[in-house]
């Protein structure tokens, strides 16, 4: 026996829609001091040497906000390209994109914090 | 599981329906801005990564940068940066529940476009006058 009732179940939202808002102002507020930080650091190294460049991020408190920096603004932009995904892509694509959104920000966290901890660590 | 995409359900109007405005092509900016960086970031972990491999590889990252091409992609990363930051802000007041009067949308709008790029300029013309070249 079908009941419009069994229609219904499992549609709907999917509840994380309070924790996916919330999250991106606390990246987003997380970002404004991040994000200036990290554009007066590009700024500042512009033409320098790779070891210019080491010798800055040997500072653990460089190193420090740089990390920090990179997974506030990688966590943001995944939950902002989500939403842009979720409003244009239609059919099977959309979790082709939802997928790959995880996948690029995560890789590039991973290789922006291998690249610090080198700097930072290496010779 | 059930199927939701069977039925051809009517669409909400797109963009192109609608007369412009400032407030709704700031809206578009905020978006457009925010893809734009979303996938310029990926020079900025490419540069730190190729530091992270070799000082030749890091050199030739930095001559990218260097170039006016290079200058240019950054002089519009940080103009996108900005703005989206600026219009972060502006979102940041609403979700308070302030600023809602439409003379108040308008000039938020105004204000949002005109120091995104008063910031960007600032902010070159500082590192211009701190480095004493480009």
């Amino acid at each position: 026996m079908r009941t419009p009732l069994g229609m219904a179940r499992g549609l709907g939202s999917a509840k994380t829609g309070t924790e996916h808002w919330w999250l991106q102002r606390v990246t987003a507020i997380a970002n404004i001091p991040l994000v200036i930080f990290l554009i007066v650091f590009i700024l500042w190294h512009l033409g320098a040497n790779r070891a210019a460049l080491m010798a800055s991020v040997k500072h653990p408190l460089i190193a420090i906000a740089l990390a920090m920096s990179f997974l506030s603004i990688l966590w943001h932009m995944r939950l902002g390209m989500q939403v842009i995904i979720e409003d244009y892509v239609h059919g099977r694509w959309r979790i082709v994109c939802l997928l790959g959104n995880v996948f690029f920000t995560i890789a590039l966290g991973i290789a922006a914090l291998y690249a610090i901890l080198s700097l930072s660590f290496g010779a | 599981m059930a199927e939701t995409h069977t039925d051809k359900r009517p669409l909400s109007p797109h963009l192109q329906i609608y007369r412009p405005m400032l407030t709704m092509m700031m809206s578009n900016m905020h978006r457009i801005t925010g893809s734009a960086l979303y996938f310029g970031i990926i020079l900025l972990v490419w540069w730190l990564t190729a530091a992270a491999i070799s000082a030749d590889y890091f050199a030739i990252m930095q001559a990218f940068f260097g170039h006016w091409f290079g200058k240019l992609v950054l002089f519009g990363f940080t103009w996108a940066l900005l703005h989206h930051m600026l219009g972060g802000l502006r979102h940041l007041l609403w979700d308070t529940g302030h600023g809602f009067k439409l003379s108040t949308i308008e000039w938020l709008a105004r204000l949002n476009l005109a120091s995104s790029i008063i910031l960007t300029l600032v902010l070159w013309l500082g590192v211009y006058w701190v480095r004493g070249t480009l």
